[in-house]
């Protein structure tokens, strides 16, 4: 019998098409993970990417709005010794992280198999399991979402720049001329807003890509569930029989590089500073104080334990004077 | 004084200095106002220093106050007894080691609070050390001290 494929049933068979195939893809599943608010990670593949700044200028438009608007001339700040940040006439600085350019490509050229290459890698923040940026910021405006990301309210950041501090990678960026210092002590405390990527996380709440993972076109990051991730970055770097840089450092991080020669080698000949982080190994920065976390714990315990010694002490030798 | 009281002034007051000094380091404005730059004072605008000690002597304090604590009800009401002001400061230590607790769980790995509660956190540790800070300077001024001894008041005011 001769089957006659109407208009409607071919639509009805092709959206049915797509949408198994979208439910079994990679992104789907990816998206789902993102949605449900599990801690998740990122996969840099370094030796997909082609140094295209696709990424760059994604990330850029998508976070337009959230960039600073700084009010001119900026408040006079005291002692005189400290220094307004001003990014805001040089907005279009793609070299490096400012608070306009929260993802840069870092080159570096290395050699592999005898031939010398130029490895492109996207840079941003590393987004740490226990990020020192959020714990130890004085007013509570950095913030750890449930998946992971670390975040910066530009609502309450005062700019007094800890977070770029005490971050191993120095990441946050700072524009002076925005910000609730303004309506404080402008000339005594903060100094404006700190910035750093923020992993599109209003896209993610909605089940969407970061902007510079859709943008790529070479498929160099790959997002989901953290687990699920470091076991596939684990799994590239045997098969490229490479390394990989973000699953141990500072405690360990959402953010995965895997590359075919020695991170040592990349950073030895990468540009480093201002906004421009580096690739060494880096401790867990937070490790000491949790460790000494412990001796709150102990402390209670050591103090009754002193108290009834001495209580002790004392009624012993009172019934030795009675004695005698 | 007798000594061991002594020794208890001593050590709380070392515990209260270097827990204030430390506490408003983990702000950034020693070096801000160049405090840090003084010969020897370099260590506060160290973050991650400033923040061992703090939890150091944060956790001598909250031995201090247990040892206290213990040492109070054994020696009964008649004997040593607070007074108001101590009562008043005993208050605010609590407060402080109670937030400064929950701060220091929340600065654990896997211990994500919402942002409102680690600013109400903050602000109000931040308060109670305020409090706390004016309020020794008070009583300090005011020689108003932690205890009294109802029985020794009645034999050395009363009788002599």
């Amino acid at each position: 019998m001769k089957r006659i494929i109407t208009r409607r049933s071919f639509i009805k068979g092709a959206v049915t098409a797509a949408c198994s195939i979208a439910s079994t893809s990679s992104f789907a599943r990816a998206a789902s993970a993102l949605k449900s608010g599990e801690p998740i990670a990122t996969l840099l593949d370094i030796s997909k990417c082609v140094g295209c700044q696709e990424c760059v200028y994604a990330c850029k438009e998508s976070n337009q709005a959230k960039y600073p608007k700084p009010e001119k001339p900026f408040p006079k700040m005291y002692p005189s010794t400290v220094k307004a940040e001003d990014w805001s006439d040089k907005t279009d600085v793609v070299d490096r992280l400012t608070p306009y350019n929260w993802l840069y490509i870092q080159s570096a050229t290395v050699e592999i198999d005898g031939e010398s290459r130029e490895l492109t890698i996207p840079r941003r923040c590393m987004h740490c399991q226990n990020p020192p940026c959020v714990k130890l910021c004085p007013w509570g405006s950095a913030i750890q979402l449930d998946n992971g990301i670390s975040r910066i309210d530009s609502d309450t950041c005062l700019g007094g720049a800890k977070c770029q501090t005490v971050c191993p990678w120095l990441i946050p960026q700072r524009q002076t001329g925005v910000g609730l210092y303004l309506d404080l002590l402008p000339a005594f405390a903060g100094n404006g807003v700190m910035y750093k990527c923020d992993r599109c996380y209003n896209k993610i709440a909605e089940g969407e890509m970061p902007a510079c993972i859709e943008a790529c076109p070479e498929n160099v990051q790959t997002i989901g569930p953290r687990d699920e991730i470091l076991k596939q970055a684990y799994e590239l770097a045997v098969s490229m029989n490479g390394y990989i840089y973000g699953d141990k450092e500072n405690g360990g991080t959402n953010t995965f590089y895997v590359s075919p020669v020695p991170f040592e080698k990349i950073n030895e000949v990468i540009e480093k500073g201002k906004g421009k982080p580096h690739f060494e190994a880096v401790a867990d920065t937070m490790k000491t104080g949790n460790n000494l976390a412990l001796s709150m714990v102990v402390a209670p315990v050591a103090g009754v334990a002193a108290a009834f010694a001495k209580f002790y002490a004392t009624n012993t030798n009172r019934d030795d004077k009675k004695n005698s | 004084m007798a000594l061991h009281e002594k020794l208890i002034t001593y050590i709380y007051t070392t515990i209260f200095l270097f827990l204030t000094i430390t506490g408003f380091a983990q702000m950034p404005i020693f070096k801000r106002y160049h405090i840090a730059d003084i010969p020897g004072l370099g260590w506060l605008a160290e973050f991650y220093i400033t923040h061992a000690m703090h939890y150091i002597f944060g956790a001598v304090l909250i031995g201090l106050v247990a040892y206290l604590l213990v040492e109070q009800i054994a020696a009964g009401k008649h004997e040593k007894r607070l007074t108001k002001s101590g009562y008043t400061k005993g208050v605010m230590l609590i407060g402080l080691i109670v937030t400064g607790g929950l701060m220091v769980f929340k600065n654990l790995s896997g211990t994500p609070y919402s942002p409102i509660i680690v600013s109400i956190l903050d602000l109000t540790h931040l308060a109670f050390c305020m409090a706390l800070l004016f309020y020794s300077t008070f009583t300090l001024i005011t020689k108003k001290g932690w205890v009294r001894y109802p029985i020794k008041d009645i034999v050395t005011k009363r009788i002599f």
